[in-house]
């Protein structure tokens, strides 16, 4: 049956949840979780919107506190094991009027190595330049962030990943609102990390790429609905029963049997 | 600029212009954060915590009293954090509900204790009393290197360029995280940053701040330079660093423009007495900020 | 005592300064409710602050004007004015700049209350040998309030009472979906103008009695008290002007008992007194009963976490969950289900099953959004739709 776990060892994986609830006043908006993240593989957690993909990732993360649940980074508690992590949080979380440049906001990415008083020296910066170059930013280091467009504050965004050196990339809506090109360079970045060995979870809106990025998919609607690599996972039966009613039979055979 | 000057108006001036910066520079972040009415409800809770001060120890003596307002401004913090949380209610309701109760269980304290003897007014408390922190052991410009003169100055100079040189290093220190903590608050999570308790040390430093500003220069001004030179320098410039550079020269210059029209300005015009110091600098940061925000470079986003 | 000050019983002044106040309490509580619901509470506070230049240039023209510098409706009319120019700034700078509403309101604040303090020295220095008394506006003062003073500020009260009440329509559902409202051919930015008219009104009404630096508390706190009690906006006005009336009631009777015990101050701590218990004591959504619910769901949700794991022999990680089994005797303290444990499992088990079921079943899979993994099947489905769930179950392959 369906409930049944995936049996990765959970001590060997880079993320592993078990029981996770969290709730949002008396309704639980995730309940009963268990994820076992592949190692070296790029997984989305995919789902309705209010299905709660953000809420799982912020609680993986300690962002919001769980009702119950525990979590393991690589085997151990995620304190331990967090700078091992980065984090690209959705866009609109910030407050893009922040009077900051560019290259100010990957150096954040470096806050491990400089410390409270460390000095930002020349290979800071030029470390910082690399990873804005990696996701075609190069050019606009000295910007204003407030006069970037969308698809350009998201690779802001996935270049500060990028100078945590992390061996986990946690992204929450990557593709959200971003033009093509973007989308493209994003994708290319993501998989130059898989490719590295790296680890990439994702939370992914459009069910009509997953084939195409991904690995594995996560199926969530406030519960599990399924877990594993797209080939066994991304079934008609899966997203039929994650979706419910909203998507109609034909479209759900078209997009999980792939073009 | 003779003797005269050196022991009506050296002091008062160069307290005023500690009092601003010091108030200034954690504004900066408060007024990132949407937190720039903290400096208001700080403030007023300021007369509460001197007047339990005043009851504990039943003396008029600045570190108890500042100790006492520190408190309450933490008291207040708290209490504006729990009501917020617990209730559910918006920050500003919660603010206007515990700084209004807090102000007037202050007023009550003080009507209900007997104070005829010293000097302790709401009036004292919200505009303080600038123009009497005078220098009377200096005969002129040669006491600054006179240790027996120097002695004399009034104690609120030290007690202010201390609490300046404190806000000054803390802001300093914890620059990094507080930049990122303010821009990102999820990502700073994920660093390992603090956030809450990063979050609580602002407010304390801008409470500190504020209480040693109070009993100099009253609480009005404390509000106004909370909130004008930042906001002001908002307007100025598109980076932190240059940001908080403008907000202390613009705290600076109303300080002294201040402190100036209100000794001066009214003889200019005719008349015989000065005008309130602190209203006048609070009054001459506004026109800054009302001047920058017509021409400032980067008034609009 | 009390008793006969909550009864009128203890003189003219203090039955005009207790009826007044509670007037002025009703009026500001109701009023107030809109600019709280409208999550724009502290306006109030840079309204108040913003009278103080205008309350001390009226007085000096009236005096220059050879009339009497203390005639209330001179005053009233000059803070009105000047509390005008404080709003009509703090919209400004919040429309025209990139700033906040909170750092344009903490900026209009203190410069108007700095100006005005300026202006209040330079009184002080004009009328030398003649108290003008005007520093009792900081605070409030119902010592020696006139009959006609009383009259003005419960007249005053009223009228905006009214007013307000006749605009609550469009007013709140401004508050409440501001999209929504505009659609309907209600013009925001006038209702929020006419939202600060009377905000304006009450805090020149009320600074006779409560002084301009509380006038903001009469505004905010029953509105924020109200809102424990109801969820329903038009009860929260009733509420919040009730509670306001009798913060004033009772705030100005206790004041009236005994010297040294301030009007404006006292009204604004019974107020406080009304919110905290409400706050903690109130159904619904105060934070006693808060805490118990979240409490009481945090439990059911490690219960049911636990009969799961139990069901399929996983283990429990939680200590949270161990005990709450063990406290209601489903496991023993080696961890080996009892009889009950077991039955109970294997219940939790097969609503879980017939919840996976019904996702897949194509005409019951919209029941699916009220899977909340707490609810219980049963709740939700009849007896035939659940037989047909289970006919599904046992033919469905792979099916434990």
């Amino acid at each position: 049956m369906t409930l049944a776990l995936p049996r990765t060892a959970p001590d060997q994986s880079p993320l592993a949840i078990r029981g996770l609830t969290v709730s949002y006043g008396e309704q639980p908006v995730v309940f009963s979780i268990d994820m076992t993240v592949q190692d070296g593989a790029m997984t989305a957690i995919i789902g309705p919107n209010g299905a709660g993909k953000s809420t799982l990732l912020k609680a993986a993360l300690n962002i919001v506190k769980p009702l119950s649940g525990r979590i393991t980074v690589y085997g151990q508690p995620l304190a331990q094991q967090a700078h091992r992590i980065a984090y690209v949080p959705q866009r609109a979380s910030v407050d893009w009027d922040f009077p900051t440049e560019v290259l100010d906001v990957v150096l954040m990415g470096l806050y491990r190595d400089l410390g409270l008083l460390g000095r930002v020296r020349a290979h800071h910066i030029r470390q910082a330049r690399d990873c804005l170059a990696r996701v075609g930013m190069e050019d606009f280091a000295d910007r204003q962030i407030g006069q970037l467009s969308g698809g350009q504050q998201q690779r802001v965004f996935l270049a500060r990943a990028l100078a945590q050196k992390a061996d986990l990339y946690l992204l929450d809506e990557p593709f959200a609102g971003v033009d093509a090109a973007t989308e493209s360079a994003i994708i290319d970045v993501l998989k130059s990390l898989r490719a590295e060995g790296k680890t990439v979870v994702a939370v992914h809106h459009d069910l009509s790429t997953v084939r195409a990025y991904f690995d594995n998919v996560f199926l969530i609607n406030r519960r599990k609905m399924g877990e594993g690599p797209i080939a066994a996972a991304f079934t008609p039966e899966t997203v039929q029963a994650t979706y419910g009613g909203r998507l109609a039979d034909g479209q759900i055979s078209q997009l999980t049997m792939g073009a | 600029m003779g003797d005269e000057f050196v022991i009506l108006s050296l002091a008062p001036l160069l307290i005023g212009i500690c009092a601003a910066v010091a108030c200034a520079l954690p504004g900066n972040f408060l007024l990132l954060r949407r937190q720039a009415l903290i400096g208001d409800a700080i403030s007023h809770v300021v007369l509460p915590g001197i007047v339990v001060a005043f009851l504990v120890t039943g003396r008029i003596a600045a570190w108890p009293m500042m100790l006492g307002a520190a408190c309450a401004a933490l008291v207040a913090v708290l209490l504006i954090e729990t009501i917020r949380r617990l209730g559910r209610v918006d920050a500003g309701t919660a603010m206007g509900v515990i700084f209004t109760s807090m102000f007037a269980a202050g007023v009550l304290l003080l009507e209900q204790s007997d104070t005829s003897s010293v000097h302790l007014d709401v009036e004292h408390a919200l505009y303080g009393n600038l123009e009497s922190l005078i220098w009377l052991d200096a005969t002129g410009w040669s006491s600054l290197l006179d240790p027996r003169a120097l002695a004399g100055l009034p104690p609120e100079l030290p007690r202010m360029a201390l609490t300046l040189l404190a806000v000054s290093v803390a802001i300093r220190i914890f620059w990094r995280p507080l930049k990122l903590a303010t821009f990102d608050e999820g990502f700073a999570r994920t660093l390992g940053i603090p956030v809450q308790v990063l979050s609580l040390g602002l407010v304390v430093t801008a409470a500190i701040a504020a209480v040693a500003a109070f009993d100099a220069v009253g609480s009005i001004i404390v509000i106004a330079m909370f909130i004008c030179p930042p906001a002001a320098a908002r307007m100025m410039t598109n980076r932190l660093s240059a940001q908080i550079c403008w907000s202390v020269a613009f705290a600076t210059l109303s300080a002294i423009l201040g402190y100036v029209l209100a000794g001066y300005g009214p003889l200019w015009l005719g008349g015989t007495d000065a005008v309130s110091a602190a209203g006048m600098i609070a009054t001459v940061s506004g026109l800054i900020l009302a001047g920058v925000a017509v021409i400032g470079p980067h008034r609009t986003a | 005592m009390l008793l006969d000050a909550l009864l009128l019983q203890i003189g003219y002044n203090a039955t005009l300064v207790t009826l007044g106040s509670a007037a002025l309490g009703l009026a500001a509580g109701a009023t107030g409710t809109f600019l709280f619901l409208r999550k724009r509470s502290l306006v109030a506070d840079a309204v108040s602050h913003a009278t103080l230049p205008g309350l001390a240039l009226a007085f000096m023209l009236m005096v220059a004007l050879g009339g009497d510098g203390r005639n209330l409706a001179g005053l009233m009319a000059g803070s009105a004015l000047s509390a005008w120019i404080g709003l009509l700034s703090v919209s400004w700078l919040t429309r025209r700049t990139r700033l906040a509403e909170d750092a344009a309101i903490g900026a209009v604040l203190s410069v108007f209350f700095g100006f005005g303090i300026v202006l209040l020295t330079v009184v002080q220095t004009l009328s030398a040998g003649r108290q003008a008394g005007l520093e009792s506006f900081l605070l409030g003062s119902t010592a020696g309030m006139l009959f006609s003073d009383a009259i003005l500020i419960a007249a005053g009260g009223l009228l905006v009472l009214a007013s307000a009440l006749a605009l609550r329509r469009p007013l709140l559902m401004v508050a409440f979906d501001p999209g929504f409202a505009e659609t309907q051919g209600i013009d925001i930015h006038r209702m929020d103008l006419a939202i600060m008219t009377l905000v304006m009104a009450i805090t020149v009404v009320g600074l006779k009695v409560v002084g301009l630096i509380l006038i903001v508390a009469l505004l905010i706190i029953p509105a924020a008290t109200a809102r424990f009690w109801s969820n329903r906006a038009d009860r929260v006005v009733l509420l919040a002007g009730l509670f306001g009336g009798l913060s004033g009631y009772i705030g100005a009777a206790i004041s009236a008992t005994a010297p040294g015990l301030p009007t404006g101050p006292i009204i604004v701590l019974t107020g406080f007194a009304v919110f905290t218990a409400s706050l903690l004591l109130a159904p619904g959504r105060g934070v006693l009963s808060a805490a118990l619910r979240h409490r009481s769901h945090q439990r059911q949700v490690h219960l049911r976490q636990g009969l799961l794991a139990l069901a399929q022999d996983q283990p429990v990680y939680e200590a949270l969950t161990r005990r709450l089994l063990r406290r209601n005797g489903l496991q023993r303290a080696d961890g080996v289900p009892t009889s009950e444990g077991h039955s109970r499992a294997a219940a939790a088990l097969r609503d879980e099953t017939r919840w996976q079921a019904l996702r897949s079943s194509a005409h019951l899979s919209e029941l699916s959004a009220r899977d909340d993994g707490l609810t219980l099947i049963l709740d939700v489905l009849t007896p035939d739709q659940i037989a047909e769930l289970d006919r599904r179950i046992a033919t469905a392959p792979g099916t434990a």
